[in-house]
Formats: structure tokens, sequence, C-alpha cells
């Protein structure tokens, strides 16, 4: 009936043992004028589309802290097995572990099985995750793999609940990104085509969600082939400066110069080797 | 997953604990609001929705729309709201899209295991008892409205309804959903004991088609099923083929 895998399982969720206290703090610190470090989000576009061979996702590369960007190049298009692969959108800490999880506890399924996992398999597994934790973990995701049904493509939401679609996006920017989709889809379309679809789907995002920016990810997932494109369109170069800001030297008069000699001596000298292999 | 019982649903221990919090009034709450990331990307997932059913002798006629929202923004146009809980059994789910999708696979596993036990179909009454149990026991933490139907052998077609809160009881037609508060008239003008399937399939379509009109939760395209001995008889009527009652 049930597989075998190695976590053991906790009882309890979530402690909120510290909310009263953080949310006094809170209170105090407010009033001084400062606020709280925010979790970091993924802010976030990605998306994903079924084509005639397989599924294409895609990620903009932005993570960003309230509203100040983090990470100018994060990656957001996360490894859960061979032929499946998750794009998170959401809190960035979330995401990255419950992938992480996920994909630990699919590789020990398909070893316990002595079969390729299935892309449902990866879905019961993550919704079953998110419903347990009641939306608690921010974690919007796109799934999507080749498994030996064919190719599939799921969205999961943070409270647990998924949707099984030719074509998804997801995050911040999902709206721009889904005007793309909506204008452009089409059934059984070759791969260069889906991979336009896609990088102007992300494009979309970038250029008009502030959440969401920097560079394109693709992932071209096929029975047997994964194409981790990273990054596949630099959508975003930093410009080259019209003059030179440097200053020459002697621009800065020196009207003082004291040289203090420290005088160390010796007392003990060891050696540690690091382990470099 | 490990730890993970299939057919029971894991949410009790974690919940208990944020309910027992108390926040002094001038701090914010987890869910901030942060003009950088807008209202549909931290509402929780609603299946909005208007979902009907049917009895006719011989079997039933369940219908639904195909609308899933966040606030209010449409995460799915073309959602399958008719979910088959067994071979000739389908419920209709109605409020949270996450609680009633973690139902429906705990009941469809439970389901399926007493059926493998008894060895025959499983009685239309002991789904709707199976999703009862769970909507009662759970129903501080759960939204979900339920309308569960089929055909078994003992009793033919049956509907019965679980709505929030968790009671069961079976009706000849029922209606459930956001959009059902404006059907109501229509269905009770309507509804004549003893109509043939065809005359069911017009009467279900009909209803769905003015309560999608009405609410901005409900829409995209009607979904049927219609499940008797034979089995599940599934269509679909999009958006232009919806039956037209206002020339304005």
């Amino acid at each position: 009936m049930a597989t075998v895998s190695v976590c053991q399982y906790y009882p309890g969720g979530f402690s909120f043992e510290n909310c009263k206290r953080n949310a006094l703090l809170e209170a105090d610190i407010n009033k001084l004028g400062f606020s709280s470090p925010a979790a970091r989000k993924t802010g976030t576009t990605i998306c994903g589309v079924v084509y005639k061979d397989g599924v294409v996702l895609g990620a903009d590369t932005r993570a960003t802290e309230g509203m100040i960007v983090a990470d100018k190049n994060c990656s957001k298009i996360h490894y859960i097995s061979p032929n499946i692969y998750c794009c998170g959108a959401g809190t960035a800490a979330d995401t990255e572990m419950t992938t992480q999880i996920i994909s630990s506890n699919l590789e020990l399924h398909s070893l316990s099985t002595g079969r390729l996992p299935r892309v449902a398999t990866a879905n019961r597994m993550l919704k079953q995750m998110l419903f347990r934790y009641q939306g608690y973990i921010g974690a919007a995701l796109v799934l999507g793999g080749v498994d030996c049904n064919g190719p599939h493509l799921y969205s999961i939401y943070p409270h647990g609940s998924t949707d099984k679609l030719p074509y998804v996006t997801m995050g911040s920017g999902s709206l721009a990104a889904m005007a793309v989709f909506e204008d452009r889809y089409r059934p059984n379309m070759e791969e260069e085509e889906a991979k336009r679809l896609v990088r102007d789907a992300i494009a979309a995002g970038i250029f008009n969600d502030l959440g969401s920016g920097s560079n394109i990810d693709l992932c071209v997932i096929t029975k047997g082939k994964v194409d981790y494109l990273r990054p596949h369109d630099v959508a975003n170069k930093k410009g080259v400066k019209t003059g030179s800001y440097r200053y020459k030297h002697g621009t800065t008069g020196v009207l003082t110069k004291t040289v203090t000699p420290l005088n160390l001596e010796v007392v003990e000298e060891s050696v540690q080797t690091m382990d470099t292999s | 997953m490990c730890g993970l019982l299939p057919g029971v649903l894991h949410l009790r221990s974690s919940f208990k604990m944020a309910t027992a919090l108390q926040f002094p009034a001038n701090v914010s709450t987890l869910n901030n609001y942060n003009e950088l990331y807008p209202d549909w990307t931290q509402r929780e997932v609603s299946t909005g929705t208007t979902i009907m059913a049917v009895e006719f002798d011989g079997g039933v006629v369940m219908g639904a729309d195909s609308r899933t929202t966040t606030g209010a923004y449409i995460a799915n146009r073309v959602t399958d709201k008719l979910t088959p809980i067994h071979e000739r059994i389908l419920c209709c789910r109605s409020g949270s899209a996450a609680d009633t999708q973690a139902i429906a696979d705990a009941v469809t596993y439970q389901l399926g295991f007493h059926s493998i036990e008894l060895d025959e179909a499983p009685l239309v009454q002991t789904a709707a008892s199976l999703f009862r149990d769970m909507c009662y026991r759970y129903r501080e933490e759960l939204m979900a409205g339920i309308i569960v139907g089929g055909w078994d052998p003992r009793r033919g077609g049956q509907v019965y309804t679980v709505p929030v809160g968790g009671m069961m009881t079976r009706q000849p037609v029922s209606v459930g959903g956001s959009g059902s508060s404006y059907i109501y008239g229509y269905v009770d003008s309507n509804y004549r004991p003893g109509m043939s399937k065809e005359e069911c399939l017009k009467f279900t379509a009909g209803a769905l088609s003015l309560a999608m009109e009405r609410d901005g939760s409900s829409g995209g395209v009607v979904r049927l099923a219609v499940i008797s001995e034979q089995g599940v008889e599934r269509q679909v009527i999009l958006g232009n083929q919806l039956p037209k009652f206002s020339t304005v």
C-alpha cells in the first residue's frame, strides 16, 4: 500500500510560538520608524506550455526583497527528476525547499518501483504537502515533464489545488504572460515555435511587471532529453556608461602623512590542511 | 510520501496552532498588502461556481460551469468540476479548490478500497456518507459544498447534497455554488418529476446558462455528465452554443 521513504513524520506542522513575540516587537520597531525584514519573494513570471514532443518551461530571474532586487540572476526552474522540472513563484525559500523535498522522495519512490517517475506522482506529492500546511508554505509552482504517458503540465497553488492544462502561467507577471499565451497558443506546436512563445510570454512579464526582470531561462523537456537553457535570452543587458567617472591621481591634495609601525612578533605558527578533494 | 496515510485528510495538526493566535490590534497580519503583488497572487483559489444535479428514471444528469477564480483573476477557465469518485459515481465540487480536491482524492481512495472489500459496486449513499463524514468532522477548517450523483443497482439514479457544514440529504434536484442563488426560482418552477433524460439535459443546461450569465464567479463552458446503468457519458457546451434566454 504505502511506499518506503526515508523521512520521519514529524507531527505538529509549523510552530507558531514566536508569532506573539514577533508581533509585539514589530509594533515597537514601527514606533522607531524602522520596518522588520521581509521574506524574500521571487515576484516572478513563470509559465509552461505543452507542445508536440514535450513541454517547455520558462522563468524570469529576478528575486525581490520588498522593493529591492535581491538577486539579479536566480534560478527558478528546479530539478525534480531527470524527466520532470518545476518552476517556482512565491516565497523563494519555500519553493526551493519544497521542490528539494519532493525531488528526494520521488527518487526513493522511483528506486522502490524500479520505474521512471510520473508527473502525476510529483503533482500528488506536492499538492498533499501544500494542503497539509494550509497555505502557510507560499509556493506557487508550474510542474512539467514527460513520462510513459506523454507530456504533462500542472499548475499548483499554495493552498494545494492543482490544474492540469496545456498552458499555464504563475507569479505576479502571470497576467501579462497569459495574455501572450491566449493570443498565440495552438495545440501541437513545433519546438521552435513553442520556445519562441514561452520566451515572449516571459518577456511580457519582465517588461510589464515590476516584480519580474533580468533574463529568461528556458527548460525544454522531451522523451529522453532535457535542454536546460540558462540563460536562453539576456533581455536586460547592463548598459555601457558614456563617460568615465574615475578621478585622476593627484586630484585630492595630501595635507599630512603619519606612519605608525605595529610591532608584532610571531609567537606560534601552525598549519591546518584543508580537505580540497 | 512517508507518514502520509492515503485516504486521510491531513490538516488538523498545523491548523490547531494557528487558531490559538491573538494579534495585538495595531499589528499587520501575515498576508501583508504589498502593491508589488496584486490581490490575486495572495488570495486562495476558489471554485466560485454553479453546480447542479437532477435525478431521472434510470440515472442522473450532473452539470457544472468551468470557472476557477483567485480574487478577480480567472485561474482556470476550463476547469472540470465533475470529478469521478467511482465508475458510476461523480461529485460536483464548489467552494475552496484545494479543500474539495483533497476531499475528493481521499473519498476516491476510501470508496475504492471499500468496493474491493465488498467485491461489488458501491452504493451512491455510501459515497455521500464518506463525503459527509469528512465535511462534518473538519467543518471548521474546510470550505466545501459538494453534490454527489450516481447510479447503483439497488436504488437507481440518486442525488445527494453535502453543503458547507456537513449535512447530507437526498434530493431529486439539487443546485449549489455561488451562482445557485440566481436560479432557485427557475429550478423550482421548471422541474417536474418524471422528466426524461433529454429534458433533464435541457433543463440543466438552461439553468447553468442563466446562472453563468448573472454570477461573476461562474462562466466558461458548461460541462454535463449523464450517469446510468450503461456508464458515464460526458458533454461540453461551448460558450457560443449556450441556450439564450434574453435578447437584450
